[in-house]
């Protein structure tokens, strides 16, 4: 595919300068052309209102009306959910009534059936269950062979998935398996009116751009949604939901690797992403004696201390209670931040 | 012990700023850097290479400049570079890019391990390593925080949310290292001066040269578009409270009352 833009109708408005996501377009002496910086993404074709911009693509749109509704992947780990999963739920739910689809789960694991019925009450259609003995710990193989079965035969048009370390791992597998794209650590999810596809927002550059990607011509739909984000799902009237045993087949390639040691080092509770009130701290707190005025205002209001990177890499609080891009995200219902300038790094956290 | 490590050149974001007029960001004068965790990669392999033998290969995929990056890494002490160059690769999503670097390395041919960074700072994907390992068919740890390499077996400590975990996988496989793993050696006088030796020192394959079909690379392999880039923006104002810490506490306490409880 090309793009070229033919100058004689151009007015240099500028529209596509603003569309073009790789700073591709330059207008100079009222004409608008691209620079080898072009992709030819065709995003500033639309953007065009004097359709100067050409493109030799096929205006053909494949055929992807097999594919329907969302199907949600839910994190299980020792028969416990990841509280994640509920969010994921809730932003499924959300994609499903928008685009008038069915929201369906799947969860993996050995003997995970009490996790499923759990999930049932969340609003899906169905729930299905891989149940398998070699899918007890979470391992890559198996899971990308469990998961990619079941979405060729469910054949959904959304599949999402949590992007926390299993989800990261699982997620591009699976898309390369299926030869489809996967938006990566998404904070915003809509269904796009009249075509049907996902709008999915994501940050790059270290949260200095926010991007909105499609994937217009492929299906799933694939995305690994950032934990914290989204609103999570609540307990819906019981409606018929179906938990349906799925067979799956490994091979013993899939097997090869094992998980030969486990290791918590977190303590329970407390967790900085569950807090409704954070007090934050950073450079300006000056000193490891500075937080504990932000601990005791904390326990006062009932809340958790948190930080920016370099309280962290002062040693002043421990990098689990670190906010941003490198760190946790937070949805509290008041941030009080002392001493941190709010670097687009730390505010990515949020 | 033959590694294959993926690196990638990026901008400096740290640098990045954004234009006040425009809101977009300005990567003029932006230094590109190696992705900081591709450095970690290659300590990685360099480390294997002193206690098991073999070689080490660095692959880049990018534009011409791109050799910058591959130059660097030869420094360090890397065998070999290899740089994927050309305009039928540009524009390409995590799919295509996987895609690329995968047939590469399978002209590379052999290696035991391939290494990567978690992720890069440009795009924050952290996808390439685990569609890389899916391509040649070959077993994944990511967030790798420390590994060694017994009797043809992998050994690596997975780190997790709320702890870590160790996997132990047959070779061939790919890893995906954070900077928790080691500290990147910098490159010596000798390094640079042999890296820098002559134009010979990286190898330079286009598209033909590793036999991929133009349909499944760059743009027009790339199944994701991005529509839409935007800067958040964000309003900022100060308000400074003077006094004594009761009166500075209470001007604090009226502001909050103010705008957030309203
Ligand atoms: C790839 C990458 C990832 C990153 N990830 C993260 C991340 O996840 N989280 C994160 O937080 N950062 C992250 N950073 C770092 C980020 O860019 C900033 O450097 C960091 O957030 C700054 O921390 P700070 O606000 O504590 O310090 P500073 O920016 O130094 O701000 C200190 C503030 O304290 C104020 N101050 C000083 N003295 C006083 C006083 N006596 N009373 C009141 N105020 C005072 C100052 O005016 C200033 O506003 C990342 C950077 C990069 C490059
Ligand atoms: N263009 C590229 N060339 C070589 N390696 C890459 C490239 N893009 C990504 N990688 C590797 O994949 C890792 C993860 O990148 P990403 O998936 O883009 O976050 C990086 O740390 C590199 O090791």
């Amino acid at each position: 595919m090309a793009v070229w833009i033919e100058s004689g109708d151009c007015t240099g408005c500028r529209l596509c300068v603003k569309a073009c996501p790789y700073g591709a377009v330059e207008v100079e002496d009222g004409k608008a052309s691209l620079n080898d910086r072009c992709t030819s993404c065709g995003a500033c074709i639309a953007a065009c209102r004097h359709s100067c911009i050409r493109t030799d693509a096929s205006a053909e749109a494949p055929d992807l009306s097999a594919w329907s509704g969302v199907l949600v992947f839910c994190e299980q780990r020792d028969g416990v959910l990841n509280p994640a999963a509920l969010e994921m739920m809730g932003a499924g739910a959300r994609l499903a009534a928008a685009s008038g689809q069915p929201l369906e789960a799947v969860i993996a694991g050995s003997g995970v059936r009490p996790a499923a019925e759990t999930i049932s009450d969340y609003g899906p259609s169905a729930v299905h269950v891989l149940d398998h003995p070699g899918l007890a710990d979470y391992r890559t193989m198996p899971y990308a062979s469990a998961l990619a079965d079941l979405i060729q035969s469910r054949k959904p048009a959304v599949v999402l998935f949590c992007a926390t370390h299993v989800g990261r791992d699982l997620a591009p597998r699976i898309s390369r398996r299926l030869g489809v794209g996967l938006t990566a650590d998404c904070t915003g999810l809509e269904i796009e009116a009249g075509t049907g596809h996902l709008r999915q927002t994501r940050p790059a550059f270290g949260g200095n751009v926010i991007a909105t990607i499609l994937s217009r011509t492929t299906r799933p739909q694939m995305a690994t949604v950032r934990p914290g984000v989204m609103e999570p799902a609540t307990k819906a009237a019981r409606a018929a939901c179906e938990i349906r045993a799925a067979e799956p087949v490994l091979g013993p390639r899939d097997l090869l690797a094992l998980v030969v040691e486990k290791v918590r080092t977190r303590r329970a509770g407390r967790d900085i992403r569950d807090a409704r009130v954070i007090v934050a701290g950073g450079r300006g707190v000056g000193s490891a004696e500075g937080f504990r005025a932000l601990e005791r205002l904390a326990s006062l209001l009932g809340g958790e201390v948190a930080g920016s990177r370099i309280a962290v890499e002062k040693g002043w609080i421990p990098q689990q209670n670190q906010v941003g891009q490198t760190g946790r995200t937070v949805r509290p219902d008041v941030y009080v931040a002392c001493g941190i300038s709010g670097a687009v790094q730390h505010a990515a956290g949020m | 012990m033959d590694t294959v490590v993926l690196v990638k050149q990026v901008p400096d974001t740290a640098e990045v700023s954004i234009d006040p007029k425009t809101g977009t960001l300005i990567r003029e004068g932006v230094e590109s850097i190696v992705n900081p965790e591709d450095l970690n990669a290659v300590e990685a392999a360099l480390r294997l290479r002193s206690d098991h033998g073999g070689t080490v290969t660095a692959l880049t995929m990018g534009p011409p400049q791109a050799r910058e990056a591959l130059l660097e890494v030869l420094a360090m002490g890397a065998d070999r570079a290899v740089l994927l160059t050309d305009k039928a690769f540009a524009g390409a999503d995590t799919l295509a890019t996987s895609y690329t670097l995968g047939r590469a390395i399978e002209k590379i041919g052999r290696f035991d391990l391939v290494v990567c960074g978690r992720q890069a700072i440009d795009g924050d994907t952290a996808q390439i390593g685990p569609q890389v390992a899916e391509f040649l068919g070959i077993p994944q740890v990511t967030y790798v925080q420390a590994l060694e390499v017994r009797d043809g077996f992998l050994i690596a400590r997975r780190g997790l949310e709320d702890g870590y975990e160790t996997i132990k996988t047959p070779l061939p496989a790919l890893v995906t290292v954070t900077s928790d793993l080691n500290s990147p050696r910098l490159p010596t006088v000798e390094g640079i001066m042999s890296a820098c030796a002559g134009p010979e020192a990286v190898d330079v394959w286009n598209a033909a040269d590793i036999g991929a079909m133009a349909d499944r690379t760059g743009i027009r392999g790339s199944p994701t578009w991005v529509a839409k880039t935007e800067t958040p923006s964000k309003a900022r104002r100060c308000v400074m409270a003077g006094g004594g810490d009761e009166e500075k506490a209470r001007a604090a306490a009226a502001e909050i009352r103010k705008r957030i409880l309203g």
